[in-house]
């Protein structure tokens, strides 16, 4: 825990030293009156009466909550698409997040596919040193799949402190990836220590509705949500948990924004899954009616994928699993676009550009929505804006609490301030805001970042640039624990046998023209493995002239631990032909 | 009425049956009556019926008669490597004449690159040589162009088939990707067939295998080792998926596992038309054998996918079955002897899948289900007969005993005690997997095409006499509620001023950049792209309607969606 706090021994100026006097400190687990004082970016002292140096600057609480600033896990700031860019780039967007009471981003990169995954993320870390003004750290998408990525990704992980990848099981011929490359990505993954994140919604099928959607002569955004059902959505999510399970990966699912993908993983977290699920703002905020309106331009600034569901009692339902704890983080995926740069795909839905709006809303959202409707108390209102971020990512408890040691990354919450969220009054660049007139109870009253205050009598003072990178070691307790535990159970035993002696078909060999069932099972990626492997398998009886009736050397190896498998073996003896 | 064509045909006596006193079992009631079969047909039901001199009279001293049982899934005689499956047709079909099944439904499987066509011609010619009882063709589609499309549109119209199974599994080799899937579903749709398929996701075994091999598990126990389960359900929840985006009915053939059989029932709770087959083995025995030091017996039950190691899943699926969350019963009776299955010896992935169980399945059924009271024997007549009947669109001819239906009848035995051993099966395979059993419940009297095949515990079928019954496409039971979504599902655009705004410049070049021109696949050709013709728009009030824009509504009307639009007026930029 030493690594940030490098900066202790240089002289400081005297703002750096905050002192939050009668505060009612809400962490994930609790609630407690007590002052806090910090120096350095850092919380040096919680507790009644501190001993603090003069000249200090002091801030009454007056009893109010004082909370761990939020933590937006998906943003896309700044992000390239087909020659345009995000309205929102990283000052913009962090100023945003400011705004609404986060602390700290973590932004996609996007590598287009072909192109270096450490290139791109050097080119993230390059716009984002320079611009952001809040903490930040990445997620890196895997948009291709070859020997080279597995190199790169383990760079990322040990050299650039990277523990999470998104793969994308949508946009068909770009980033989509197949069920086999999935779960490599996923095997690799799991032994790099890293959390598997996906984009869930079948690219296959979507492909195919456009088209049937298209031809329809649908073509304004309605037509986005029509060629994109929910179902779809759904079945990815349930294919991704599929997958994780099998490879024993932690599964992480980006942008939950229908009621049965959120219950796929609801299930799955029951069936003992290691899953998250990550509602944004926008699924908890709003809906997919907007679909339909007839003004475009206000139609077009709800794109994004999966898209918003037409079914109303959505936002409710996300809310009530986020409270249950089914849901565990909220990100925003902001990554928006300017009304003229959606019009790129005015006569063809499947051309605008995707992405709404989110950061600076969320952490006020989820308040209004949960919280004041009785749905989830304050401490969890924590966890779920900041505490679970942070653990899942490896971050805790630097961020997501205030305890001594932690960041100074405050924010001091009033839950009675009302506000109607307007594009005219929001901090970012783009002129339709999807929250349109939605009011909103509770926000930030101060938010502090780094020890320095930089919301205060609803005025922002950010620094462009001061916004720290901060890296992330792999194999993150909350995650690994259970998957650890796991893989050592998981092991997997042949069962010793004698050697079959008995008659042996005839069978022609050239496997594709003959016929049916198993020649099949020889895919072409495992005939590669079986030349590789199969003249040495552990121990082949067949090769080796050796007879094994009698004692083994396995014999004092338990049969079968195995993979939840309930398995009396219904062999009686060791009958090596028909009896 | 084409397979009424023999009643002018003068017919020896023995073609006229009666049989008194008996319990007629249908799948909506029970009741005491007397049958009189001629032809092949029954001709009356009732009391005291006037009947010709000389007729043979069975006496059912109160026992039931139910309809035939349809073994819906069946490979006889299938071509493996150069080799066929131990039981041909006629080996087949007296097993399941012998279990109470007098029709069996079998699937054609071409090789892929092969014509359906010629596939199921070869299929006809075996079956006509061979079989003792009535049956029907499914055929597999083991890839997919506009020739196999060709294809299938013929099998529908002029061969009799209706139903179609694919593969999502046996990768690069049967295996469909999501896109044909979809493909062949849509098209299905249109022409009133049902989709089976083989859910298990090809992909993800394959590495599996892979990884079995690479550890050196090399037995049958590697076999359910590489096909977990979970693999199954997600297959099965993608099919769903897929079936319910195209509004295809979906059958799903050999539901093996638990999770699997949830994904179903929960489908049909949220309104999918789709049907569950369990099958014999995996409703009476379970995948603990894999584990059995005796390679041969544990290679026995290798099948896909496979039984569950679960030793509880047979209960549950039998609850599942009576409770009617799953549609019907078959065998996927498919036999190899030992020493074809020892053809994978060595390694696990080149043992031919296949288990018995056409000869076992009613009789299982019985003792699993209607003696434990999970279901009754109404119930039973549904999901051994009448449900497959009604899915193949061959009811009531079959499936039901009514005037005018098949003489297809059997007299069930609810008290008799039998033990299931390979020492006394029907079948040309070594091994049983069910050896040892011990069921309640048998035929007593087996009556195919109106005569008298089983007695006194005798066999007397005769080889070549089975028909082919052709399906027609469209089943009621399917597509009623098809044909009802589909009026809805109707989408329409909304009709909005054109856009007049600024347009951002962007590349469509795949170099320019990420998320969009991904959504642009190769497959998409906008049907009219306003941007290319010249013509202007503007003041056109529905530039993106469908042809006649004023009486379109503005809400779709279809798809389950809450549609609200929320837009407030015809507002073409911003204000």
């Amino acid at each position: 825990m030493s690594g940030y706090q490098g900066k202790k021994n240089i002289p400081r100026i005297t703002s750096d030293r905050l002192l939050i006097k009668g505060a009612k400190i809400v962490n994930d687990d609790q609630s407690f009156m007590a002052d806090i004082y910090m120096e350095d970016g850092v919380i040096k002292q919680i507790g009644d009466n501190l001993i603090v140096p003069g000249g200090v600057k002091i801030i009454e609480a007056h009893g109010r909550m004082v909370m761990p600033g939020g933590i937006d896990v998906h943003t896309r700031f700044q992000m390239p698409d087909r020659g345009m860019v995000a309205a929102d780039d990283f000052y913009q967007g962090t100023r945003a997040a400011l705004a609404g009471g986060t602390t700290m981003i973590i932004d996609h990169v996007v590598p287009e596919p072909g192109v270096s995954l450490v290139a791109a993320f050097k080119q993230w870390r390059e716009w984002a040193d320079s611009k952001s003004c809040c903490d930040y750290s990445l997620h890196v998408d895997i948009t291709e799949w070859n020997k080279g990525t597995q190199e790169e990704m383990e760079t990322l992980v040990k050299d650039h402190g990277v523990n999470s990848f998104l793969v994308y099981l949508a946009y068909k011929d770009v980033f989509q990836l197949s069920d086999c490359q999935i779960y490599e990505v996923f095997s690799v993954i799991r032994d790099l220590g890293a959390i598997a994140q996906v984009h869930a919604e079948n690219g296959d099928i979507i492909a195919e509705e456009q088209r049937r959607i298209l031809e329809l002569g649908i073509t304004g955004p309605e037509g986005h949500v029509l060629s994109r059902p929910e179902e779809v959505e759904a079945e990815a999510v349930n294919r991704s948990v599929t997958i994780a399970n099998q490879t024993n990966c932690p599964l992480y699912i980006t942008k939950v924004m229908s009621k049965s993908a959120a219950d796929v993983i609801a299930l799955a977290r029951k069936r003992g899954a290691v899953v998250y699920g990550e509602p944004i703002s926008a699924s908890l905020g709003t809906d997919g009616t907007h679909y339909w309106s007839k003004n475009w331009a206000k139609a077009a600034a709800f794109v994004t994928s999966p898209p918003l569901s037409p079914d109303p009692t959505t936002p409710d339902y996300l809310n009530s699993l986020l409270s249950c704890g089914d849901l565990q983080v909220t990100g925003s995926a902001h990554c928006t676009f300017q009304t003229s740069q959606r019009a790129v795909g005015k006569d063809n839905f499947t051309l605008i550009p995707e992405g709404t709006n989110g950061t600076e809303e969320r952490m006020s959202l989820i308040w209004d929505k949960c919280v004041v409707t009785g749905k989830m108390d304050e401490n969890q209102f924590v966890s779920v804006t900041s505490t679970n971020a942070a653990k899942v990512f490896n971050l805790f408890p630097r961020k997501g609490r205030i305890a001594v040691g932690s960041d100074a990354d405050l924010v001091l919450w009033d839950p009675d301030i009302t506000k109607i969220i307007s594009a005219k009054s929001h901090n970012l660049a783009v002129e339709y805001n999807i929250f349109e007139g939605t009011e909103v109870r509770g926000g930030p009253l101060v938010v502090i970042s780094q020890g320095k205050i930089v919301l205060e009598e609803g005025s922002l003072h950010t620094t462009e640039g001061c916004g720290r990178y901060i890296s992330r070691k792999p194999f993150p307790d909350h995650v690994y624990k259970r998957i650890k535990a796991r893989s050592r159970l998981t092991e997997l035993r042949g069962v010793p046998r004698g050697q079959y002696d008995g008659p042996v078909c005839e069978v022609t060999v050239t496997p594709k023209v003959i016929s049916t069932v198993s020649s099949v099972k020889t895919s072409p990626a495992k005939q590669q493995q079986q030349q590789q492997f199969t003249p040495q398998p552990v121990r082949n009886l067949h090769q080796s002239g050796f007879s094994l009736s009698g004692a083994q050397i396995d014999d004092n190896v338990p049969r079968r631990t195995t993979q939840r498998i309930v398995a009396p073996p219904g062999g009686k003896a060791n009958i090596t032909s028909l009896g | 009425m084409s397979y009424q064509g023999k009643k002018n045909i003068p017919k020896i006596t023995s073609d006229r049956l009666l049989i008194k006193g008996g319990r007629i079992v249908n799948d909506d009631q029970s009741f005491h009556a007397d049958i009189y079969m001629e032809d092949g047909l029954i001709k009356q039901i009732g009391d005291n019926l006037i009947v010709p001199g000389g007729v043979k009279t069975i006496e059912a001293n109160g026992k039931m008669v139910i309809p035939g049982g349809i073994d819906i899934h069946t490979h006889f005689q299938m071509p493996y490597r150069g080799t066929t499956t131990v039981d041909d047709f006629n080996q087949g079909s007296k097993a399941a004449l012998a279990g109470g099944t007098t029709m069996i439904v079998d699937h054609v499987i071409p090789e892929p690159g092969t014509s359906l066509m010629e596939a199921y011609d070869q299929w006809r010619q075996w079956a006509d040589e061979k079989t003792c009882c009535d049956y029907s063709l499914h055929v597999d589609i083991t890839h997919w162009n506009d020739s196999v499309k060709q294809e299938v549109d013929n099998l529908v119209k002029e061969k009799g088939v209706n139903s179609f199974h694919v593969y999502m599994a046996y990768k690069d080799y049967y295996q469909m990707s999501n896109s044909e899937l979809y493909e062949v579903f849509t098209f299905l749709a249109e022409r009133g067939g049902i989709a089976q398929v083989h859910a298990e996701n090809g992909e993800i075994i394959a590495e599996e295998q892979a990884r079995m091999l690479q550890m050196g598990i090399t037995g049958p126990e590697g076999h359910v080792l590489s096909r977990p389960e979970e693999l199954e359900a997600e297959a099965v929840f993608r099919a769903i998926t897929i079936a319910s985006q195209t509004n295809c009915p979906l059958y799903v053939t050999r539901v093996m596992s638990k999770s699997a059989a949830d994904i179903i029932s929960q489908a049909r709770k949220k309104g999918n038309v789709v049907f569950g087959e369990p099958i014999t083995a995996s409703l009476g025995t379970d995948g603990t054998h894999y584990w059995s030091k005796n390679w041969a017996k544990a290679a026995s039950f290798v099948t896909s996918p496979p039984l569950s190691p679960d030793p509880t899943t047979p209960d549950y699926l039998n609850t599942l079955l009576s409770s009617g969350d799953l549609s019907v019963t078959g065998s996927a009776h498919c036999t190899f002897s030992v020493a074809q299955k020892a053809i994978g010896k060595d390694d696990f992935t080149q043992i031919p899948e296949g288990v018995n169980g056409v000869e076992e399945r009613m009789a299982l059924i019985w003792d699993k289900a209607v003696t434990t009271g999970k279901m009754d024997e109404n119930m039973f007549v549904a999901v051994t007969s009448t449900n497959a009947a009604k899915i193949l669109n061959l009811y009531p001819r079959k499936g039901r005993i009514a005037v005018g239906s098949d003489a297809d009848l059997v007299i069930w035995d609810t008290d008799s005690i039998r033990t299931i051993t390979a020492k006394t099966h029907n079948s040309a395979a070594e091994y049983n997997v069910f050896e040892g059993m011990e069921l309640r419940g048998a035929p007593l009297v087996v009556i195919c095409q109106g005569k008298i095949v089983l007695e006194d515990g005798n066999l007397h079928a005769t080889s070549g006499v089975g028909r082919f019954i052709p399906c027609s496409p469209f089943p009621d039971f399917a597509y009623k509620r098809v044909k009802a979504r589909k009026q809805l599902a109707v989408l329409r655009a909304v009709p909005r001023g054109m856009y007049d705004g600024p347009v951002s410049e962007f590349s469509m070049s795949r170099g320019g950049t990420p998320s969009a021109s991904a959504r642009t696949s190769p497959t998409k050709q906008p049907v009219r792209n306003l941007h290319q013709s010249g013509f202007s728009l503007a003041g056109n009030p529905a530039p993106c309607g469908p042809p006649t824009p004023d009486e379109v509504p503005i809400r779709p009307a279809g798809r389950r969606i809450v549609v609200p639009p929320g837009g407030r007026s015809n507002i073409t930029s911003l204000s």
